[in-house]
């Protein structure tokens, strides 16, 4: 990557004995949206608090334009943060609150009103800014402090999970307008968050964090589609994950057999007796009520599950595991407890190496 | 037309159950004694000590005459002083346990609150043993050499200020130690991230959000110590006479009611000055909002 704004090296945080982020290496580009997603106590906040400079890295470098930044104070480096719980100062107005950067800057009184009332009209905020923060609802106190982040033009903009504890509807709304103001003003983000519809509808690129390790890092789409580890496409999205070993492998068509049942699945680069996943969305997986060359997966269907804009089937197979699929309307072909047989497209399905984190484990 | 309508009897019960027994307690035992104060020091005094029910300004005149005065002068320095030294010392202190966790920070708030366990009459009648020109703390100093005789602690103001200190130092550490506990570091880092240093951040964020915690540890030591009378009994050993002490002994040896009662009210009107004060601070902060 040319100029990376900020590049991450063999960043290691231990707190005691708890290993938190282990040899990191991360490069961001400028204007770049990038998202850490993971599940709770995957590292992902530390890593932000990090570059924040709340948190002293054990070991490693953090550049921000190639300048070194690990022994600078949070209040020397140039990068601001929204804060998951908002963080307001409750003794000051909203217009206070956002101009309390510019002030500390000494910045003329002039620039900072006027700074401060454009970045209002940007959030949408005008009207407010005589409030105290604790006259305002949830989604206005988080655009004030995005407002107080973004108001000092910092390189970059940290976000800790910051639509975390809005309802849906809003939160939705939130994602669309804070993607829209970061393409706008052109400034870098990152983005920590759990959930995965939020990194897959804001991010340029997305992080997947686990145990203080990037499992990928792609595009929503590449990581959607090609997810690159089992834990990845577990993570993303709702897939049924199957581990076996190829029994045979021709023409890039791969049959696999799993304690299931055999299947069938695309995939380059693998080679006989060797041990790998599965992963086949819901939306893709079919079953029929007579065998499927190749496959081998019989089970019983369980139970539907009716998820407003999509209708699950749970299909019990006889190890034991649970498969879904989903259909716009409930499957009418089929009831509970009728044996059917399992299989797919196979290139819809994805063929996932195993790791060497695997191996280990 | 009037909109409001009568509240039934049977949602009135149980207010006043709750309401009841309290304001029984407080009228009897807080508002009769006071406004029965505010009445005896406005009677004169009998030739026998006794409370003679004549109106008289009299005992008001006499807290203005310069013997009166210049004690009252000394006790709101003394009680200023003590409230400030014990701000001083005591908001760092409570910053410090405040930031540590809550199982170290619960040993260091026993370990403060230990003394005031024991009987004050005790604790201060050890002071003195401690003090005195043959105590532990003389004989150290002098077998050491680090003097060359015994230094007279005792019964001096500076002990007096001392007692006032130690026995006040938990009422301001306990209300500013909770509002800073409140204080969430979020509030600082968002500081530190908008690139104010540790010293502006202090200034800018922790003491404002932390003044009404501040504000209880003024009330709650300046008007204690404004009104004690035990500390410098013991350990100025009646030389050293404060507001407190005029009080007790009016109403005691001296048996000049109205004038003691008179005083009282001079007490009762700087605290509620105060609490005025505070109110009236905390509804500007209120309407701001608004």
């Amino acid at each position: 990557m040319n100029n990376p704004i900020i590049t991450l090296e063999g960043v290691e945080k231990k707190f005691g004995n708890n290993h938190v982020v282990k040899h990191m290496n991360l490069e961001i580009a400028e204007g770049e949206f990038l998202t850490l997603l993971g599940p709770s106590g995957c590292g992902k906040t530390t890593t932000l608090r990090m570059i924040a400079g709340f948190e002293e890295a054990t070991s490693g470098i953090i550049k921000v334009e190639g300048e070194r930044i690990e022994d600078k104070e949070p209040f020397q480096r140039n990068v601001n943060t929204v804060f998951q719980n908002y963080a307001l100062f409750p003794h000051m107005t909203v217009f206070q609150n956002v101009a309390y950067g510019l002030t500390i800057k000494k910045v003329p009184k002039k620039e900072i009103e006027e700074r401060v009332m454009e970045m209002l009209r940007m959030v949408q905020l005008e009207g407010y800014e005589k409030r105290k923060p604790d006259a305002l609802s949830g989604g206005q106190k988080q655009r004030v402090a995005i407002a107080r982040a973004l108001v000092n033009r910092p390189k970059v903009l940290l976000l800790d999970e910051p639509l975390g504890a809005l309802d849906l509807k809003l939160r939705k709304q939130m994602q669309i307008e804070l993607k829209r103001l970061q393409k706008k003003l052109g400034i870098t983000f990152i983005y920590v968050t759990h959930d995965q519809e939020e990194a897959l509808t804001m991010s340029d690129r997305i992080a997947i964090m686990r145990d203080g390790r990037i499992e990928q890092m792609a595009s929503p789409k590449e990581i959607y589609e090609h997810p690159a580890t089992r834990f990845v496409a577990g993570f993303i999205g709702e897939s049924n994950i199957f581990d076996g070993k190829v029994v045979e492998a021709k023409d890039g068509c791969l049959t696999v057999e799993t304690d299931a049942g055999c299947l069938l699945v695309q995939g380059e680069d693998f080679s006989v007796g060797e041990e790998m996943h599965v992963s086949i969305r819901s939306e893709y997986l079919e079953v029929s009520s007579s065998p499927v060359a190749g496959f081998t997966l019989q089970g019983t269907v369980k139970d539907f599950i009716y998820q407003g804009s999509v209708v699950k089937t749970a299909v019990d197979l006889p190890n034991g595991q649970e498969v879904k699929y989903s259909r716009f309307e409930q499957d009418q072909t089929v009831s509970p407890g009728e044996k059917v047989y399992v299989f797919w497209r196979p290139e819809k399905a994805v063929a996932i190496k195993k790791t060497e984190q695997e191996a280990v484990e | 037309m009037s909109t409001y309508t009568a509240p039934k009897k049977k949602n009135l019960l149980p207010k006043i159950a709750m309401a009841g027994p309290v304001s029984v307690w407080m009228i009897l035992f807080v508002t009769i004694p006071m406004l029965y104060v505010i009445f005896i020091s406005f009677m004169s005094r009998g030739v026998f000590g006794d409370v003679v029910y004549e109106f008289s300004t009299e005992s008001y005149s006499t807290i203005l005459d310069p013997t009166y005065f210049q004690v009252i002068l000394k006790s709101l320095k003394a009680a200023g002083l003590t409230t400030v030294l014990c701000l001083l010392i005591g908001y760092p202190f409570a910053y410090i346990i405040a930031r540590k966790p809550k199982d170290v920070a619960a040993k260091m708030i026993t370990l403060l609150m230990i003394p005031f366990w024991t009987n004050s009459l005790m604790r201060l009648n050890s002071w003195l043993l401690l003090f005195q020109t043959s105590g532990p703390v003389n004989n150290f100093l002098v077998n050491t050499g680090i003097v060359d005789k015994p230094i007279s602690f005792i019964y001096t103001d500076e002990l007096v200020l001392i007692g006032l200190i130690t026995n006040m130092l938990p009422f301001a550490v306990l209300p500013m130690y909770s509002t800073i506990e409140k204080l969430e570091k979020s509030m600082l880092e968002a500081s530190a991230d908008l690139g104010a240093n540790p010293r502006t951040t202090f200034c800018r964020i922790t003491l404002p959000i932390t003044f009404p915690g501040i504000f209880s540890a003024i009330i709650l030591t300046f008007i204690p110590s404004l009104g004690i009378y035990t500390v410098t009994d013991m350990l100025g050993g009646g030389k050293v006479l404060f507001i407190g002490n005029i009080i007790k002994n009016q109403f005691g040896s001296i048996r000049n009611w109205p004038l003691g009662a008179a005083l009282s009210v001079l007490l009762i009107v700087v605290t509620m000055l105060l609490i005025f004060i505070y109110t009236r601070f905390a509804k500007i902060e209120d309407m701001e909002v608004v």
